[in-house]
């Protein structure tokens, strides 16, 4: 379950020490939870681009950040993730919410996000683990993050709406 | 007298003290002459706009080290945005944005709305604090002490003259042989 004390002790767990976001209403849920933890530092951006910048500068650094957006921000920061990974080589890890994954199965939605999620992921050359919500939980979230360190390479998790 | 874009740099090397500094596109050239420590990042390749994002991770980091960032107008305006992460996120980051109205490193075309952006109004309407605007290197070389006294966040604006005929700067060595002094430097700087 993705409650944000479940997500936040996983964070903690993982050794994360600054959370960038940019909210949407899924990931939005966790705010309460990543703001009064005290082992966190939950930096607000006002654009993903911009959360990937201030991530790199923290990695830089020497600190551990995460940054949490929905896939329309991914979608926007394509400049950013590119010079931060592939320039820098920074070990960048996202989570990204994928929007209307779910109705997208059914065939009950529109929304264009699902269709282009994964492939922009894969043409950016990120590692990604697509979440099912019913079997991963924050712990595995937590382990992603870890192996993802300790490679030291950029990785990202796709959490399904 | 219009103020150089090197006359303006000149001033800030001499006030920087121990902090690292950031430059982006056309500061990279003209800073490399007057500085060139593992402290002093030529931020090329960039993402555009991104310097003052990168600027505040690395104060987060390290909040006892103090960073300079200097933009170009073009870049701040590509993210405006990052003025009011600068304000909601109190760190040791002083934005220095050289304003010359052009794109100089591409032909020297003018920004939008060049010459009527206010930038130290956008900054303070950013909730931005410290923020300072000088004109001319007389005022600069009289203000730059105080501007840089405080450890941030600050925000300098610097009206310099534009110059035509410019291309992309080369920065003095590679992204990775700048990263991995900017390392060694700040894991020596905790060690001290």
């Amino acid at each position: 379950m993705f409650d944000g004390p479940s997500v936040a002790a996983a964070f903690r767990a993982a050794g994360i020490t600054h959370v960038l976001w940019v909210p949407d209403s899924q990931l939005g849920r966790w705010d309460s939870a990543l703001r009064s933890d005290p082992q966190l530092r939950l930096v607000r951006v006002c654009r993903e681009g911009e959360a990937i910048a201030v991530a790199g500068g923290l990695l830089l650094g020497g600190a551990r950040p995460i940054v949490l957006m929905q896939c329309t921000g991914l979608f926007e920061a394509g400049d950013a993730l590119r010079n931060i990974v592939h320039d820098l080589r920074l070990p960048l890890f996202l989570v990204v919410d994928v929007r209307s994954w779910r109705a997208y199965t059914l065939g009950k939605t529109t929304d264009t996000c699902p269709l282009f999620t994964e492939p922009i992921m894969r043409a950016w050359q990120i590692p990604y683990v697509l979440f099912e919500p019913d079997r991963h939980t924050p712990a595995d979230l937590a382990e992603e993050y870890r192996r993802a360190w300790a490679e030291r390479r950029a990785g990202a998790v796709l959490l399904p709406e | 007298m219009p103020m150089t874009h090197a006359q303006a740099l000149e001033v800030l090397a001499e006030h920087r003290g121990r902090r690292l500094v950031i430059t982006t596109m056309g500061s990279v050239g003209i800073w490399a002459q007057l500085s060139d420590t593992p402290l002093d990042f030529a931020y090329m390749p960039s993402a555009m706009g991104h310097a003052p994002g990168l600027g505040l991770g690395l104060a987060l980091a390290q909040p006892q080290r103090g960073v300079i960032v200097v933009n170009g107008d073009g870049c701040t305006l590509m993210n405006l945005g990052a003025l009011v992460t600068l304000a909601d996120n109190p760190a040791p980051l002083t934005l220095v944005i050289i304003d010359n109205g052009m794109y100089e490193v591409t032909g020297g075309q003018p920004t939008p709305a060049a010459g009527r952006v206010d930038f130290a109004a956008i900054a303070r309407g950013a909730g931005v604090e410290r923020v300072f605007r000088f004109a001319t290197v007389a005022e600069w070389r009289a203000g730059a002490a105080a501007a840089l006294a405080e450890p941030g966040p600050t925000v300098i604006v610097l009206q310099v003259e534009g110059r035509l005929g410019q291309t992309t700067p080369k920065p003095p060595r590679s992204m990775p042989e700048q990263i991995e002094r900017l390392r060694q430097a700040l894991s020596e700087a905790r060690a001290d």
